[in-house]
C-alpha cells in the first residue's frame, strides 16, 4: 500500500525537477506543470506519512531514512508556501531537485515502507525531533533562497539581457524571506537541543557525534542571525554562511546516524 | 449592413502625414456621427500611429467612398496612403490593433484604453456594438493569456523594471536624479508611478535642479553633496550632459562604508556616461548604461515578438467567430420566416382537425401538440445550421434566396 503512495510522490516530485529546469530555459508552461508537480507529489507523501503513522502506532520517523523521509516531506511543505508564486517558481529549481534525491535515499534506506512499531510515539521524543526537523527544513528553504540571490545576483552582475525575461524574486526579496526563514528556524533549533539535551541528562547518556554536530549547526545559524542584526551582513555575505549552515545540515542529516535514543 | 475599414498608420504614412489626419476625441465623435447619417454606424479610431474609419452600412461602395472623402478632406495627400478592408478583414484587423499586434511595439497597452475611448465616442448600433465589445474581448484575453506585454518597452521602462528586481516593490524607495534634465524626468515619472520615492534632484545648476525637483516634492542638491546622499539613495539615475563622469567609484565605495550592505542600483542614461563604469565592481552595486538597458529592451520585444506569433492565433480565431456572428445576419431573416411559416401551417392544420381532436382530453391534445411542433422542429433543424453554415462561407445570400423561392416567404419578410 505504501507503494502506491510513494511512486506517485517521487514521479510528481521527479516531473517538478525536469519542469523547473524548462522553466529557467523558457519561463511559461514548464513552470505551472512543475507547480502541480510539487502540489501532487506533496499531497501523495502526505498520504504515505499518514499511511506510515497508522501502520506503526505513531510517526514514522523512528530510522535514519524514515525521518529523511519526513525531512523531505517538512521541506517541500516550506517550499509550498512560496513556491506557488510565479516569481518564485525558481527556487523550485534549488529545492526539488534535492528533494528528489533524498526521497530516493529515504527508500532505499526503508524509511518509505511500513513494518515495525513506531519507537517515537513518546512526546518528548516527538518534541525533539520534530523541532530539529522541522528547523532543518527551513534552513534548507533559507539556502535554497540563498542560492536563488547568488543566481540572480550574478545575472546583475553580468548584466544579463534575460533578466526582465525570466522572472525571478528581488534581490532583497529573497535576502528578508531567508533572514526570516532563519529567525523561525533557530529558535525551532535551539528548543529541539534543550528538550534532547534534557532527555540525555535524565538518562545519563554522553554527548555523541551527532549532538555535537547538531550544535555546531545551531551556533552557525545563530551567528547567522547576530551577524545580520548586528554586523550589517547582508546580501552576497550572507547567502554564502546560509550555504556553509546548509552545509552542516547535510552532515547531520546524512553522514551521521539519525537515531541516538534508544 | 457590411463593415467597411478605412484609415492610415504608421506601416503606410510617415509621421507628417499621420499628424494631419490625427483628431481629438470630440472631433472624433464629430466625424463619426457625420458618416453614420442616413442609418449607418460609424467609429473614428485615432491615435498617433494610426486615424482609421471603421463604417457598417447597407451600402459599402458609398460607405467608403464617404470616409475616404472625409480623410482626404483632412490632408488631400492622405488618400495615397489610405488602406480599404472590408468585412471579416476589417474585424480581424481591429481586433489585432486592440490585441496591439500592428503597433510599433507589440503588445503596448495605452492602443486598448484608444479603441475603447474610440468606441465610447463612436456612433454605433448592432454591428459595430459587436465588433468593438469583441475587440476589446480579443485585446483584454490576448494580454492576460500571453505574455506580450509583461516586459518592458522603453529605456526607462527597463531601467524602473531593473530597480524592481533589485528592491522588489518601488514603494518608498528612496530616488537621486542626477541632471534635471527631459530623460531624468521621464525616469522620474516612471518611477514615480510605482511609488517610488523621488527623493533629491542633483544638477549643476541648482535652479534647474530646483525646478525638477518641486514637481516630485524632492530635494535639489549641487552635484558637489551627490556623496553624501548615497548613503541613503537606493537608486541613482544620471543623465547629465557632463563630458566626464559625475561620479567616480571611490566616491562610491567611500558610501558604501555607511550603507550596511545595503544593494544600491546606478542607472547611466547619459552619453557621454557620468558614472565611472569601475561602480559595476563594487560589491553590492549594479551599474547599467545606456547600452546595457538597450539591449534589455532589444531582448524583452524579441520576447514580445514570439508571444505575438500566440497572440495571432487567438485573434484570428475571435474574428473567424466574428464572421460567423455577421454572416448569420444574412440568413436569420430567412430562417425566422421559414420558422414562422413552418409554425403557422402547423397551427393551421391542427385547426383543421380539430373536430377529431376536439374530442381528446387535455393530456392527449397537449401530446398532439407537443409531437407536432417536435415534427416541425426536427425537419427544420438541418436547414437551419446548414445556412448558417453556407453563410460562413460566403453562400448564404444565395441559400436564404433559395429558402425564400423554395418556401414561397413573402418579400415582406426580409
Amino acid at each position: 500500500m505504501a507503494e502506491l503512495f510513494f511512486w506517485p510522490a517521487l514521479l510528481f516530485y521527479g516531473e517538478a525537477a525536469v519542469g523547473y529546469l524548462g522553466e529557467a530555459r523558457h519561463p511559461g508552461t514548464a513552470g505551472r506543470a512543475a507547480t502541480w508537480g510539487v502540489r501532487l507529489g506533496w499531497l501523495a507523501q502526505t498520504a504515505l506519512l499518514v499511511y506510515q503513522a497508522t501502520r506503526e502506532g505513531g510517526f514514522p520517523w523512528g530510522t535514519w531514512a524514515g525521518s529523511l523521509n519526513l525531512f523531505v516531506w517538512l521541506v517541500v511543505t516550506a517550499y509550498l508556501i512560496w513556491g506557488c508564486r510565479r516569481s518564485f517558481r525558481l527556487l523550485g529549481l534549488t529545492v526539488m531537485p534535492f528533494a528528489v534525491a533524498l526521497l530516493v535515499v529515504a527508500r532505499a534506506g526503508g524509511g518509505t515502507g511500513t513494518g515495525s512499531r513506531s519507537q517515537y510515539s513518546n512526546l518528548f521524543l516527538v518534541l525533539h525531533v520534530g523541532l530539529v526537523l522541522v528547523a532543518f527544513a527551513g534552513f534548507t528553504l533559507a539556502a535554497g533562497l540563498s542560492a536563488l540571490y547568488l543566481w540572480q545576483e550574478r545575472r546583475l552582475k553580468r548584466r544579463e539581457t534575460t533578466i526582465l525575461r525570466r522572472p525571478a524574486p528581488s534581490l532583497a526579496t529573497l535576502d528578508r524571506l531567508a533572514l526570516r526563514t532563519v529567525w523561525v528556524s533557530v529558535p525551532a533549533l535551539t528548543l529541539g537541543i534543550a528538550v534532547g539535551i534534557v532527555r540525555l541528562i535524565a538518562d545519563g547518556d554522553r554527548i555523541d557525534a551527532l549532538v555535537a554536530a547538531t550544535v555546531v549547526t545551531w551556533v552557525v545559524w545563530a551567528a547567522y542571525l547576530v551577524l545580520r542584526s548586528v554586523g550589517g551582513w547582508t546580501g552576497r555575505r550572507a547567502a554564502y554562511l546560509a550555504l556553509a549552515g546548509f552545509l552542516l545540515v547535510i552532515v547531520v542529516r546524512l553522514a551521521l546516524p539519525a537515531t541516538h535514543f534508544a | 449592413m457590411r463593415l467597411v475599414l478605412v484609415g492610415t498608420s504608421h506601416h503606410h504614412a510617415p509621421v507628417e502625414l499621420r499628424e494631419r489626419v490625427a483628431l481629438d476625441r470630440e472631433q472624433s465623435a464629430a466625424l463619426a456621427a457625420r458618416l453614420a447619417e442616413g442609418g449607418c454606424e460609424a467609429v473614428c479610431l485615432s491615435t498617433c500611429n494610426r486615424t482609421e474609419l471603421y463604417v457598417a452600412c447597407a451600402d459599402p461602395e458609398s460607405a467608403e467612398r464617404a470616409a475616404v472623402a472625409a480623410l482626404a478632406e483632412l490632408e488631400p495627400a492622405v488618400e495615397q496612403a489610405l488602406y480599404r478592408l472590408r468585412d471579416q478583414a476589417a474585424g480581424l484587423h481591429l481586433f489585432r490593433v486592440a490585441a496591439g499586434l500592428d503597433s510599433l511595439v507589440p503588445g503596448e497597452g495605452e492602443i486598448l484604453g484608444q479603441v475603447r475611448a474610440a468606441y465610447e465616442t463612436g456612433t454605433t448600433g448592432m454591428l459595430l456594438d459587436r465588433l468593438f465589445r469583441q475587440a476589446l474581448h480579443v485585446g483584454r484575453k490576448v494580454r492576460a493569456q500571453t505574455a506580450i506585454a509583461e516586459s518592458p518597452a522603453s529605456v526607462s521602462s527597463a531601467a524602473a523594471a531593473l530597480a524592481e528586481q533589485v528592491f522588489g516593490d518601488l514603494e518608498g524607495r528612496s530616488i537621486l536624479l542626477v541632471g534635471a534634465g527631459k530623460i531624468s524626468e521621464l525616469a522620474a515619472r516612471n518611477l514615480a508611478s510605482r511609488r517610488a520615492n523621488i527623493a533629491f534632484v542633483a544638477n549643476r545648476t541648482l535652479d534647474r535642479a530646483n525646478e525638477l525637483a518641486s514637481r516630485f516634492g524632492a530635494e535639489p542638491l549641487p552635484l558637489e553633496q551627490l556623496g553624501e546622499e548615497l548613503v541613503t539613495a537606493d537608486l541613482v539615475v544620471s543623465s547629465t550632459s557632463s563630458p566626464g563622469f559625475v561620479l567616480d567609484a571611490a566616491t562610491v565605495a567611500a558610501a558604501l562604508g555607511r550603507r550596511r550592505g545595503r544593494q544600491l542600483l546606478l542607472i547611466d542614461l547619459a552619453v557621454p556616461r557620468d558614472l565611472d563604469p569601475a561602480i559595476h565592481d563594487l560589491d553590492g552595486c549594479y551599474l547599467y548604461d545606456i547600452d546595457d538597458l538597450e539591449a534589455i529592451v532589444a531582448e524583452t520585444l524579441v520576447g514580445r515578438r514570439r508571444e505575438a506569433e500566440r497572440a495571432e492565433s487567438m485573434v484570428a480565431a475571435e474574428a473567424a467567430k466574428f464572421h460567423e456572428w455577421h454572416a448569420s445576419l444574412d440568413v436569420v431573416p430567412a430562417i425566422a420566416s421559414l420558422r414562422a411559416r413552418a409554425e403557422e401551417i402547423r397551427e393551421a392544420e391542427l385547426r383543421k382537425a380539430d373536430g377529431v381532436l376536439g374530442r381528446l382530453d387535455e393530456s392527449q391534445r397537449r401530446a398532439v401538440e407537443s409531437i407536432t411542433a417536435q415534427i416541425v422542429n426536427k425537419l427544420l433543424h438541418l436547414p437551419t445550421v446548414r445556412m448558417k453554415q453556407a453563410a460562413a462561407a460566403a453562400d448564404g445570400v444565395v441559400y436564404a434566396e433559395a429558402v425564400r423561392h423554395l418556401f414561397g416567404l413573402g418579400e415582406d419578410e426580409r
